[in-house]
């Protein structure tokens, strides 16, 4: 049932992904750049988004357990640490350059272009640089968080 | 707006469907490491296949797929691309894990990733548009 559920949140979400704009370039970069006429969608996408699950996750953390798996997945993490910092800058680099982030960038999948080959394969580099360069994997946030395999895991937020 | 209001609102709703149900965080960089790493690979494969899946629905339905930059340099898009799969996984989060389910659950952590890339992005987007020329 997990199995299923995961197919239709990622439908819903993929949905809702190319349907905010986030899949446009000039939409996500129009609102970056804060000169000339500025693009005020992706305050609304993620107003619209923060306010749902603000909402929803309120009621959910009261919850002992999900309804389809056993326990919640979250870090325990709470430090703001050199690892969140650098990474959230370098993110922010890339993405104020290309006007991409992971999300849109795999929902543009269903629409690839040129663009996106450049940046996707390069994207997916990024993650095996991260991946199998020694270090990473044993960070503190990981290893705090939990001592299971799960460890080797980044869940986020 | 009325668009970027419903994809926002139904990214939410996806959010919360999969942490109400799957206790996970829907973050989409957590979910790319999860599939390409490590041996738990089911549900994030489906999960991938179901946002080109929704997203592909969208587009089939008329909706105006994005038109690429044709002077737009690759070798940018190739550096931005290691730059967000690097750092995502190095904050351990992007748009959606800190920005979209991170500050849901009043994450500071989360705060202060969305703070950054948010101010950072504005930033380079500046440098790159405004000092480089590179649009």
């Amino acid at each position: 049932m997990a199995n299923i559920i995961a197919l239709v949140t990622g439908l819903i979400f993929g949905f809702g992904l190319a349907i905010s704009g986030m899949t446009h370039t000039e939409i996500v970069l129009g609102f970056l750049d804060v000169t000339g006429q500025w693009n005020t969608s992706l305050l609304f996408v993620l107003g619209g988004a923060v306010s749902v699950t603000v909402t929803s996750f309120y009621f959910i953390r009261k919850l002992t357990k999900p309804i389809f798996v056993d326990k919640f997945v979250v870090t325990e993490a709470n430090e703001i640490d050199r690892p969140l910092v650098i990474g959230s800058a370098l993110f922010g680099i890339g993405w104020g350059i290309s006007g991409y982030c992971p999300g849109p960038a795999i929902a543009l999948l269903a629409v690839p272009n040129w663009e996106l080959l450049a940046f996707l394969p390069s994207m997916l580099f990024g993650y095996a640089l991260y991946w199998y360069l020694p270090g990473h994997r044993t960070q503190k946030v990981g290893a705090a968080a939990t001592k299971s395999k799960e460890a080797a895991q980044p869940t986020c937020g | 707006m009325v668009n970027a209001l419903l994809g926002g609102v139904l990214i939410g709703v996806a959010a919360t469907l999969f942490f109400w149900l799957n206790g996970r965080i829907a973050g989409i960089s957590s979910v790319i490491v999860t599939v390409l790493f490590t041996k738990d690979r089911l549900w994030p494969v489906l999960f991938i296949i179901g946002i080109v899946a929704g997203s592909a629905i969208f587009y089939a339905l008329g909706g105006s797929a994005p038109i690429p930059r044709s002077s737009f340099p690759s070798w940018l898009l190739i550096l931005a691309g290691v730059l967000v799969g690097y750092g995502t996984a190095l904050a351990r989060g992007c748009t959606s894990g800190h920005g979209v389910c991170g500050l849901g659950r009043l994450s500071l952590r989360s705060l202060v990733a969305t703070l950054t890339f948010l101010s950072v992005g504005l930033l380079t987007t500046f440098i790159v548009r405004h000092i480089f020329g590179v649009i």
